[in-house]
């Protein structure tokens, strides 16, 4: 039995340094290679080690799928193609082929630069690695190989996230990356089309949650930052460059246009200016209505929202900052945050997930005293606020998901085990499908059950369609006999005397012949006759003939009738058959041997 | 397998394929050249074309002095301008499944096919080619609405009076399928069943074919489009080109392996150059604004005029024309700048490459930024004022009988200081300017037409090896014109097959195969035998199941249980139910061999009898006779149905079951 297996080297039941194996068809496969925000050392990246011990990967590994751009999904991909060694084709979406290499540089400055880590991946390899990366378009059907296709969907999220189908004859995986199944203010929702997967690989962040719905947080986010300028209050929002940055930028400047907000709005410069200028490139890849409208308006064409110099930090009054990055871990967001700690007036909004460690993981603890370098200590009093933004699907989308690709069986990953454990129920139970939820490392073995694709010569599924008539009868099933030809890798299905003529071989005839005595005081073709009305009798739904050169034919099989010549009563019927009519024949000389019935005119 | 063609334009095509149990039109081009048989529009009274004297036959028999107008020296239609349908007639356009796109110059009769005609499948195409498509339409109605014209001219299509009429309206054809322009509201209905796909998408059609698109380098999302089923592969080539401008390269090697490759869309400007063209186009632009003249482009909105303005885009500094203003003027200008940057995945690799930085793809984000370009909807409002000349105006409609162009032509016609230059090919650049004869301007005919050669599309079928051709017949001979240039012509082996509109062909196909789907519980119980090396065979038995087209072979349902014993009896009387016919057999007896094992069964006794064509065994013992030869067995075997059975069996040991 063919079998997929799936291992998930990174995001078994974890989130982070997603990275999972998929061998489907004799196919390697690796979807995402990711980073894990929560280490610094080797369990950062996923355990390569795991594909081949010594060695380059690239033979073993067909190809290699990013998701979208986001860190814990590409963050460890120039390790693994330049440190560990991969030279086979990358695939990826054309806005995470462009977004992607400037998150990595970024990733990597911090790393390298600021914290001093040697053995690390560079600048260059960055470059090499994306050389080797091959654009994907939305449902554009890529042939990897011969036998390996892949397709991606639009999966929400972030700008360009992907979920890809892969397919290897007729067995095939969908994996989801991160998706969301509710547009929001500059992206779609996921879809995907009833493709009816051998498994359906699906994150499972907000396994557990159902959540409010969107337009509460964004009224609550917007009262917060209004009620803070109001009171004359300075709000930093710290955010990465791109994705929700964008999705906060919009409903602020649209909140300032509808208020008349006077109060100014900063975008720390740098990376977050130059990544609206991807949104506005790639403007096909977010939600219909910015889309319709952007020729008119481009919605990330900012009115209200300028840029941000370091020297307006101390300018009274009050003002919004959206500064990176976004865990307050360094750079512009955490200088800005030290100026403004101290006033309680102040407000800093953690739109998103921190990891520990981070001065923002702290704060949100309610942490109040922070150490910075040096011994200085710094007093906390502007108010904190934390507001999920992220988009991922929580467990209505989830399910909503599953019952729009129909697949055979589900497999988590993308998420903490125990809220795994609730929705895999969930899902067993509605869907009654097998789910599974391995751990890093741990493989899930599928079997398969495919059916053979056959070519069968048209006249032979003609003629059998001709017999059963247009419509398909339930009652009585329309049955097709026919000689398969296996002949190197092609399988063609064509009537047993089209396989002799292909295979260029003889038809061998067996025939049988057999003579029944019989007393029956009548002439020999009266005799005939009867045993013609007899059978005429016996047989229904045969066709029998009498023909006028003296035989009674019952489908091929011939009847003929002689008397001896010392008694004209004792009859010698003379049956011959052919094996194709076997059954019937042997059936008639049986039959005929108990005589006929006295009745018969 | 046949094709119906409803459009006898090469470059504007609209065919029908009915293929398998599918009915899929290719294209919906629309034939605009009918508007050079109109007077034109102008946006602004006019004095010389409101007096124009109207039409009176010689003998005076025929007055059409209110449709038809005398206009230097030609006569024209005074209506609003009318386009050539594709044929309605030739086949019911309610029973059309979809329609495949392949760029957006081949959807204009759009609204014509999926309006009021009961039409009710799918249209398939690109992002790029449904929002420029979009943008074409509704430019022109535009261009019809804000000048609207109550009259419409139908006595001169009658039969009798156009015969009388001069050329070239005597010589016009299919007169009567010509109409006016559709509205806004039919355009957005009509786009509204267009269904977006990727290329290389698969889209399945009711499970029987599938169509998919690929690049074709001629314009933004332009696609052509393989129909194909497990056995059989139809390509549609349209509008397509091996240059590198700014779409992506056409994909050649998909449309390899094709029993039928349908041809349209070449080049139809065979002789003309485009990189010289291009070169004759800066260097006339150039001479006549330092002259001091300005310069008029008639154009389309889309296309060619990227490209022009990214090779303005280079040439302004070196020809020190930094300071001339570029004009583009079309109710869709700013929109197709617009979109035209959008489109990254549909771009050539180098303009991709500039999004990844990011940058606009197009140079001409950085001339609308600078100020050297400018664009307005019309030459109403803004333009009127901010207007300097000498100047480089880009407007439509290429026709020269409706848009802003007219207002240009009136304006700068009398002046030999200005130039027109013609770039777009669909046209007749005489015929365009024939009702604004005579003219001072100066004329220069670039036509530019990136699509295939008959050099490169020779090249082209030599490797992509089609078993046949079908194309217009225009390219199975020379240009009437040129008619000593036979390498201006398609010569393949087997000859292309022509097709004019109208014409019904019946495509050179054999189906002899179909797929099906051996459900795994059926493919588990066959049994392969071997009959050659690499070669087996197994006898399937199978119930066919045939669902959206798609069929599986499941197992025979096993016969219910046999009925209860009280009719146990009768069970030997019963005839047989045939479920599983005999397999045909194949191979032969070999004598010996067939001794030994008849003597292991205890038959010892068998007289051996040589024939012509084998042997005959006499089992004395028994009394039967068995005749075996080379290509058939016979058993003479009375009254003893074991020993019948067990003869049979010995047999068929021997033979191999089909």
């Amino acid at each position: 039995m063919p079998e997929i297996n799936v291992t998930p080297l990174g995001a078994g039941q974890d989130v982070g340094r997603s990275c999972i194996l998929v061998s489907i068809g004799g196919k390697n496969i690796m979807l995402d290679c990711g980073m894990h925000m929560g280490y610094n050392d080797d369990r950062r990246f996923p355990d390569f080690s795991y594909i081949t011990q010594n060695g380059r990967l690239t033979d073993f590994l067909d190809c290699v799928i990013i998701s979208h751009f986001h860190l814990d999904h590409c963050g460890a991909l120039p390790y693994m193609s330049e440190m560990v060694g991969y030279d086979g084709p990358i695939y990826m979406t054309h806005p995470t082929k462009a977004i992607c290499p400037i998150l990595l540089e970024d990733f990597r400055k911090i790393t390298v630069d600021k914290k001093g880590e040697t053995n690390f991946f560079t600048s260059q390899m960055i470059k090499d690695c994306m050389k080797k990366v091959v654009p994907l378009n939305l449902h554009q059907t890529v042939q990897v190989d011969d036998e390996l296709e892949i397709k991606a969907y639009y999966a929400g999220h972030v700008l360009g996230a992907a979920m890809v189908h892969i397919k290897v004859g007729s067995e095939s995986v969908v994996y989801t990356g991160d998706y969301n199944m509710t547009p929001d203010r500059h992206l779609g929702a996921a879809w995907i089309d009833k493709c009816r997967p051998d498994i359906l690989i699906s994150e499972s962040t907000y396994a557990t949650t159902i959540r409010d719905s969107k337009r509460c947080r964004e009224r609550d986010f917007l009262k917060k930052v209004h009620e803070s300028i109001e009171r004359g209050g300075k709000v930093l929002i710290p955010v990465f460059a791109l994705g929700r940055a964008q999705e906060l930028c919009i409903l602020l400047e649209t909140f300032w246009e509808r208020m008349n907000l006077k109060a100014p709005i900063y975008f720390s410069t740098g990376l977050t200016e130059k990544a609206n200028h991807y949104y506005k490139l790639f403007i096909t890849w977010t939600n219909q209505k910015i889309r319709k409208t952007f020729v008119q308006r481009n919605m990330f064409e900012f009115k209200h929202i300028k840029a941000f110099d370091r020297s307006y930090a101390d300018n009274p009054g009050p003002m919004v900052v959206f500064a990176t990055p976004g865990m307050l871990h360094a750079g512009q967001s955490l200088q800005i945050f030290k100026k403004w700690a101290g006033n309680e007036k102040n407000m800093v909004i953690m739109p998103g997930y921190c990891v520990q460690g981070t001065i923002g993981h702290k704060i949100l603890n309610g942490q109040r005293k922070l150490e910075m370098e040096g011994r200085a200590t710094l007093d906390v009093k502007l108010q904190v606020e934390y507001m999920s933004f992220s988009a991922h699907a929580d467990a209505k989308g989830i399910m909503q998901l599953i019952r729009m690709a129909e697949p055979r069986n589900m497999l988590l990953v993308h998420g903490e085990a125990v809220k795994m454990e609730f929705l895999k129920g969930k899902i067993e139970q509605e869907f009654s499908i097998d789910c599974y939820m391995p751990a890093n490392g741990e493989t899930a073995t599928i079997t398969t059950n495919p059916s053979v694709p056959v070519d069968i010569s048209l006249s032979l599924l003609k003629r059998e369609m001709a017999l059963g008539g247009s419509l398909p009868d339930p009652k009585k099933p329309r049955t097709m006999h026919g000689t398969l030809i296996m002949k190197e890798n092609s399988l063609k299905l064509v009537s047993s005397e089209q396989a002799l003529k292909e295979l260029g071989l003889n038809e061998h005839q067996l025939r049988f012949t057999c003579r029944v005595q019989l007393q029956d005081p009548h002439s020999d073709p009266d005799t005939l006759h009867r045993i013609y009305t007899h059978l005429k009798s016996v047989l229904k739904g045969y066709t029998i003939q009498h023909l006028p050169d003296g035989t009674v034919m019952v489908e091929s099989i011939v009847i003929k009738v002689s008397s001896s010549a010392e008694d004209s009563n004792a009859k010698v019927l003379l049956l011959s058959w052919s094996y194709q009519d076997e059954d019937l024949g042997s059936f008639l000389s049986t039959l005929l041997k108990k005589g006929l019935p006295s009745g018969l005119c | 397998m046949k094709l119906y063609c409803l459009s006898g334009h090469p470059t504007l095509p609209c065919n029908v394929l009915k293929f398998k149990s599918t009915t899929i039109m290719l294209d919906c081009g629309l034939d605009t050249t009918s508007v050079l048989n109109f007077l034109p529009l102008p946006l602004v009274h006019s004095p010389r074309l409101s007096k124009l004297p109207g039409w009176v036959s010689k003998d005076g028999t025929i007055n059409l002095e209110k449709e038809l107008k005398d206009c230097a020296g030609r006569v024209f239609v005074d209506s609003q301008p009318e386009f050539c349908l594709p044929e309605r007639e030739l086949l019911d356009l309610s029973t059309i499944d979809v329609i495949l796109i392949s760029n957006y110059h081949c959807m204009m009769a759009l609204p014509y096919i999926t309006e009021h005609t009961g039409f009710t499948g799918t249209v398939y195409a690109t992002e790029p080619t449904l929002q420029i498509g979009r943008l074409l339409m509704e430019e022109v109605v535009n261009f019809m609405e804000r000048v609207p014209k109550a009259q419409s001219a139908t006595c001169w299509k009658n039969k009798e009076i156009q015969r009388m009429l001069p050329g070239p309206l005597k010589d016009a054809v299919d007169v009567w399928t010509w109409k006016r322009c559709y509205s806004m509201q039919e355009v957005n209905s009509a786009l509204s069943k267009v269904q977006l796909v990727g290329y290389s998408q698969k889209v399945e059609l009711f499970g029987a074919v599938q169509v998919s698109p690929l690049s074709s380098g001629y314009s933004l999302g332009s696609s052509n489009w393989i129909i194909q089923s497990h056995h059989e592969k139809v390509s549609y080539v349209s509008g397509s080109s091996l240059l590198t401008t700014h779409p992506q390269p056409m994909d050649q090697s998909s449309l390899k392996n094709s029993d039928v490759l349908i041809l349209t869309g070449l080049t139809q400007m065979p002789t003309a150059n485009p990189d010289g063209m291009l070169g004759e186009f800066c260097s006339n632009l150039a001479m006549t604004i330092r002259a001091g003249g300005n310069v008029l482009v008639p154009c389309y909105s889309s296309g060619v005029i990227y490209d022009l303005l990214e090779c303005l885009y280079q040439f302004i500094e070196s020809a020190s024309l930094g300071t001339t203003p570029f004009y583009f003027i079309s109710p869709v200008a700013n929109s197709s700048l617009e979109f035209s940057q959008i489109f990254a995945e549909w771009l050539c690799h180098n303009k991709q490459t500039k999004v990844y930085l990011p940058e606009p793809p197009f140079p001409h984000a950085e001339l609308i930024q600078t100020n050297k370009l400018k664009h307005y909807p019309s030459i109403h409002g803004d333009f009127s004022s901010e207007f300097r000349q000498p100047c480089v105006v880009f407007t439509g409609h290429p026709s020269l009988r409706f848009g802003d162009v007219v207002h240009f032509m009136e304006l700068w016609g009398k002046s030999s200081l200005n130039t027109i230059i013609f770039t777009e090919p669909d046209f007749s650049y005489l015929d365009a300017l024939a009702p604004y004869q005579p003219l001072a301007m100066k004329c220069v005919y670039c036509p530019i037409d990136t699509r295939l050669n008959f050099h490169q599309v020779s090249k082209l079928l030599k490797e992509v090896q089609p078993l046949h051709v079908v194309c217009p017949e225009q390219y199975t001979q020379p240009p009437l014109t040129q008619s000593h240039r036979s390498d201006l012509m398609l010569e393949l082996q087997p000859p292309p097959m022509p097709y004019r509109r109208c014409s019904v062909l019946n495509l050179p196909f054999r189906r002899r195969y179909e797929r099906v789907y051996i459900l795994p519980e059926l493919a588990n119980s066959l049994v392969p035998s071997e009959i050659k090396p690499g070669v087996s065979v197994a006898t399937v038995s199978a119930v066919v199941h045939s669902k959206d087209n798609k069929h599986t072979l499941q197992s025979v349902p096993k016969p219910p249980p046999v009925a209860p014993s009280k009719k146990r009896k009768r069970v030997m009387d019963e005839p047989p139910v045939v479920m599983t016919p005999k397999p045909l057999l194949s191979g032969a007896v070999p004598l010996e061999a067939f001794l030994a094992t008849l003597q292991k069964h205890g038959i010892t006794e068998v007289k051996v009898e040589e024939t012509a064509d084998g042997h005959i065994l006499h089992l004395q013992a028994e009394d039967t006779l068995i005749q075996l030869e080379e290509d058939g067995t016979h058993i003479v075997c009375d009254n003893n149905e074991p020993l019948r059975t067990t003869l049979r069996d010995l047999v068929l040991r021997f033979l191999q079951k089909l």
